[in-house]
This record gives C-alpha cells, structure tokens and sequence, in this order.
C-alpha cells in the first residue's frame, strides 16, 4: 500500500514537472513572439525616418538606380546646402521662429493669467463663462476660419506677422489644462499670501508658476511645434515671401518647380524641417508625452 | 470692499483673452452660420457693399456640387477604414508592449516618434517612398526606378503599381493614405492604451493566473473591458480628427488631392478650403456646418454605443 501510494505521489510530481516544462516553453515562445512583433513594428516606424535620411544623402543618379541601395555609395552633405537655398529655409525658419517664439510668449501670459482668474478668484457667473468656453471645443477650426479670413482682411492684417500670431493666441483647451494644475494647489497657501499682505500677481509669480511648471513647459512646447506644423491658416493668409512659414514653404518649393524634381534635394529639406522637431523630442520628451497625453490634439 | 476690488481685477486679468476669444471665437461660430445662410456669399463683394439674400441656397449648392459627395465619400471611407485598422493595432502593441520587461521605454519612445513630425513633410516622404520614377502608365511602362516599396512587393513576385503617380487607381491612392495615416495615428494612441493598461489592477490578472486562463480569454475577458474607457477616447478622438482628415493628403499629393491634381482624393476639410479660396464663404460656411453636424451626430453615437459597453 505504501507504496503505491508513494508510486502515485511521483507520478503526480511528473506531471507537475512536465506542465511546468510546457508552461516555460510556452512563455519562452510567447516572449519570442512578442519581441519579434514589436521588433517589426519599430522597423516599420522607424523606416520613413531612415528612407529619408539616406535619400538625403544620395546623389540623383544613386537615387534612381533600379536597384535601391541602403547606404549612400558617396555622402552627399551638398544636397542640404542645395535644398537650404533652392527652398529658402533661411527665410522660412526665421519667420517660423519669429512667429512661434513670439506667439508662445504672449499666450502663455494670456493663458497663465486667465487659468488663475478661474482657479482662484471668485465672481458671479464665472461657472457658467469657463463651461461656455468649454463649449467652444467642440467646434471644429474650419468654421472659425472662414469668419477670420473675413475679419483679418477687413482689419488689414493679410501678409503680416500679426495675422500669424494674434487670432489663435487663447487656446482654450491651455487654459483649461493649467486651470485644472492650479486648483491642485492648497488653497490654504493662497489665503496666508492673502494675510501676509502679497499681492494676487507675487502670489502667482512665487508660487503657482513654480508649482506648475510641468505643466507650462508642456504648453510651450506643444504651441511651439504648432507653430512650426501649421499648415492651413498660414497659407491662407500670409503665404507670400516675406512672411511664409516652414510647413508652406517645403510644399511650394517642390510643388511650384517645373521639370524634374530633385528628390534628394527634396528629401534633404524634409530632413531639416523635421530635425529640429527630433532634437525638442529628444529633450523633452516625458513633458510632450504627458501633455499630449491630457490632450489628445495635435499641436 | 476687498471683494468689489477682486471682481474689479479678475475681469481685468480675463480682460485680455475675452477680447481675443469674442473677436475670433465667439463672433465666427455666430457669423458663420449667418454666412451659410446668405446665398452665395462672398467676401470681397460684402466688403465693398453689397447685401446677401438670406435662404438655403448654399446648402442646395454644397450638396448638388458632383465634387462634394467625393469628398464625403474619401472622408467617410478614410474614416471608417484608418481609425479601427490603428485602434487594433495601438491595442495590440500597447499589450504586448506593457508585458516586457527589457526595451520596454526604449520601444515606446520609438513608438512616439511619429507624432513628432510634421505631417506635410513626412507626407512627403511617404510620397518618395511609393513614387515611381520614369512614365508607369505609358504602353509599355518606362520604369527608372520602381520606388522601395515595390522593389519590396517585388520580392514576393508582385509586378510595380502605380500608386501615385498620374493614371493610377484610386484603391492604390487610398491604399496609401490609409497607411500613412495609420502610422501618423499610431503614437497618440499606444500612449493613451500603455497608460491605461498600467493603471489596471494586478490582482485581476493574478486571479486569472491562478485559474489558468488562457492569453486570449484574459485579453477578452479582462484586458479589454477595463481598457474600455480609453478605447472608447481613442476611437471618438480617432473619428473627429479623420473627418477633419487633409494635411496628410496634401502631404503626399500636393493641393491637388489627387494624383495628377484630380482632385480624387478631396475631403471636406479640402472643400471648405477651395470654396472660401474661390471666394465663396457662403458654400464654404454651410460646408462647415456640414461637417460640423457630421462629427456631432457620429460623437454622439459613439458615446450612445460606448454607454452600453463601456465598463467602467
């Protein structure tokens, strides 16, 4: 009897051994597969950043071989010095940078003021004003766009810096971000400010910035890559040399060119418009992803 | 007497982004709909004087317009096409991603990559990607270079397609827009599921160990019914902007929407913009308004459906 039953005890014990063998090689197949899909994924991500890299560097004749090469056979650094000139880049980037580094000053003084207005002060019908606001997201832009371009001709603002930058300078959805950031601050601090005899605007400057920075960086960032992706609005309505932005001004330059296109050269451009956008990931990077991720909006 | 003078400084503080949001906020959302109401509105002549009739003859306008049901068919079909393709996708990276250890933040920093580009110029390079160099359409095709993606295909035996240069088929166009779309689309949703499913209790998934169930069942049965709240984000968020839909296309395309500016592949953003261009607000105030209906009526949709299976 003993053991037989010892004999059972073993066996039970193998076929515990023998699952488990099973669910370690399950799990081994199973982590292998899963890597292998995400490796693809990021080959698959990753390919049009480095398609466009190596077509950068690629003389005309390499980049139409019928067989493509992955590696330029000779560097072709000239293609960016062509493509700077050939779609006057100086220009573009400094209007570009003249519009972002302006508009995203004043917008967030505008927006920094009017969140602490609705986080902190009091007064009749502030609810319902801010849910009013809020109201005004929903909308899609096209419809507010037709009316500006009305508006912005009658005042006379066509092909100037100002039409860039004044009519999107209060974004709501801003506003409402850093409100929601401020109302995390004790009101308790406020009120000692109060007792201490600090005025609204110290207050502001000494503690809820500070407190809310993370929150503010995320806005510059966001507003400055707006500016340098706005497409729509710049060419409607300053799309002439002086004032043309970034986004229009790599379209035009290889859409407007008769003949045959310089790919390279091309693909050269879109590097240098998309660099500086990889050098501000690369930097600040844990505030775009926490922005963008409260906010689900482009730019 | 404090409170007077506080009321007296918030509305100063506010004073200046209530300014900027009635003159180019509030004043459009109302002024546009009176536009879509003047028939055939046009700017330069209302500027210089003239008066509108009121009536519906935009609206009539927009919808008899051949070209409009083309671009709400491109939109509809971009929509209904792109946003569940890169919804099942962001799912399935954001749970494969979230049960790795090592490169976990490495990948999903590469995952984000995307989103940080501007969309005419990585448009561009999808454009470069698919182009062919040479007359694809002559009889018999000249080919210079097939362009990397049907040297790819061609691998696998599949002859070149013309996919969008002038001549070619308007699946090959939409074929490629729904995968730079989906690729551009990916990032902002990974981060949204990724965020949600590390906010999930460990203790469902513990108990579904114990129990021995299977991957897939803890995926059904578990995974996606907590993850419904940011599904249900994705796929709203997912839908708005896919009929707002028209950067990309120029990106790849050109303002000509189209292979050899054709137009093929308008959308309704496209249209908005070409009829307040041509100098017809009126067409293109009632157009907004379309789309304006449009996105209100499939929000509330997804929001009447996401109620029923939305755990939350």
């Amino acid at each position: 009897m003993a053991v037989k039953k010892n004999r059972e005890v073993i066996m039970h014990e193998r076929d515990i051994e023998k699952t488990s063998q099973l669910q370690i090689v399950k799990t081994v197949f199973g982590t292998f597969f899963r890597y292998l899909f995400l490796l693809i994924v990021a080959f698959v991500v990753l390919f049009p950043f480095y398609w466009m890299i190596i077509s950068s560097l690629k003389s005309l004749p390499e980049y139409k071989l019928n067989v493509p090469t992955f590696w330029p056979q000779e560097v072709m650094w000239g293609n960016y010095a062509e493509a700077f000139t050939a779609a006057n880049l100086g220009t573009l980037f400094k209007n570009t940078i003249i519009v972002g580094v302006v508009s995203t000053i004043l917008s967030l003084v505008i927006t920094i003021l009017t969140a602490f207005v609705f986080a902190r002060l009091e007064f009749k019908g502030k609810n319902i004003l801010f849910a009013g606001l809020l109201a005004t997201m929903m909308i899609p832009g096209e419809l507010f766009t037709i009316t500006n371009y009305e508006v912005v001709t009658r005042f006379g603002w066509m092909n100037t810096y100002t039409v860039l930058i004044v009519p999107f300078l209060v974004s709501v959805f801003y506003v409402y971000l850093l409100r929601q950031n401020f109302m995390q601050i004790p009101n308790e601090l406020y009120l000692a400010a109060k007792v201490d005899g600090t005025s609204d605007l110290k207050y502001l400057w000494k503690v809820m910035i500070p407190l809310a920075l993370p929150t503010i960086i995320s806005i510059t960032i966001l507003k400055m890559m707006g500016a340098w992706n706005s497409y729509m609005w710049p060419r409607l309505v300053a799309n002439d040399e002086a004032h043309r932005l970034i986004t229009n001004g790599l379209r035009n330059a290889f859409t407007a060119a008769s003949g045959e296109t310089n790919f390279p050269v091309q693909m050269a451009a879109v590097a240098l418009v998309s660099i500086p956008l990889f050098l501000v990931f690369i930097f600040f990077r844990k505030y775009i992803m926490k922005g963008v991720s409260r906010s689900g909006i482009k730019g | 007497m404090v409170d007077s003078k506080h009321k007296w400084k918030a509305w100063l503080y506010l004073s200046p982004a209530l300014v900027l949001l009635a003159i180019f906020t509030i004043y459009p959302i109302i002024n546009t709909i009176r536009l879509a109401f003047l028939e055939d509105y046009n700017m330069m002549a209302a500027i210089n004087g003239k008066v509108f009739e009121f009536g519906f003859k935009n609206f009539e306008k927009v919808v008899a317009y051949r070209g409009f049901t083309t671009c709400l068919k491109n939109t509809v079909l971009l929509c209904v096409l792109t946003v569940p393709i890169s919804t099942i996708l962001a799912l399935l990276i954001a749970v494969a991603l979230n049960s790795i250890g090592p490169l976990r933040r490495f990948l999903q920093t590469i995952y984000f990559l995307p989103y940080v580009t501007n969309s005419i110029a990585i448009g561009m390079v999808f454009a470069a990607m698919f182009n062919v160099v040479g007359n694809i359409s002559a009889e018999p095709p000249l080919i210079v270079t097939a362009g990397i993606i049907n040297n790819f295909l061609g691998l696998f035996g599949v002859e070149p397609i013309n996919w969008i240069n002038v001549g070619s088929p308007y699946w090959a166009n939409m074929t490629v827009m729904v995968v730079y779309i989906v690729w551009n689309a990916l990032p902002f949703k990974i981060l949204i599921l990724l965020g949600g499913l590390q906010s999930v209790n460990k203790q469902y998934y513990d108990a579904a160990k114990v129990d021995g169930t299977s991957r897939a069942r803890v995926l059904r049965k578990i995974t996606i019914p907590l993850l419904s709240p940011m599904i249900a984000y994705v796929v709203i968020t997912g839908f708005i902007g896919g009929f707002k839909e028209y950067s990309s296309i120029v990106g790849v395309f050109g303002e000509g929407m189209g292979p050899g500016d054709n137009l093929a592949l308008n959308t309704m953003v496209g249209y908005i913009y070409q009829s307040l261009e041509g100098q017809h607000q009126g067409r293109a105030s009632a157009a907004a308004l379309i789309l304006f209906a449009i996105i209100l009526a499939v929000t509330l949709i997804n929001l009447q459906v996401s109620k029923k299976r939305v755990h939350y």
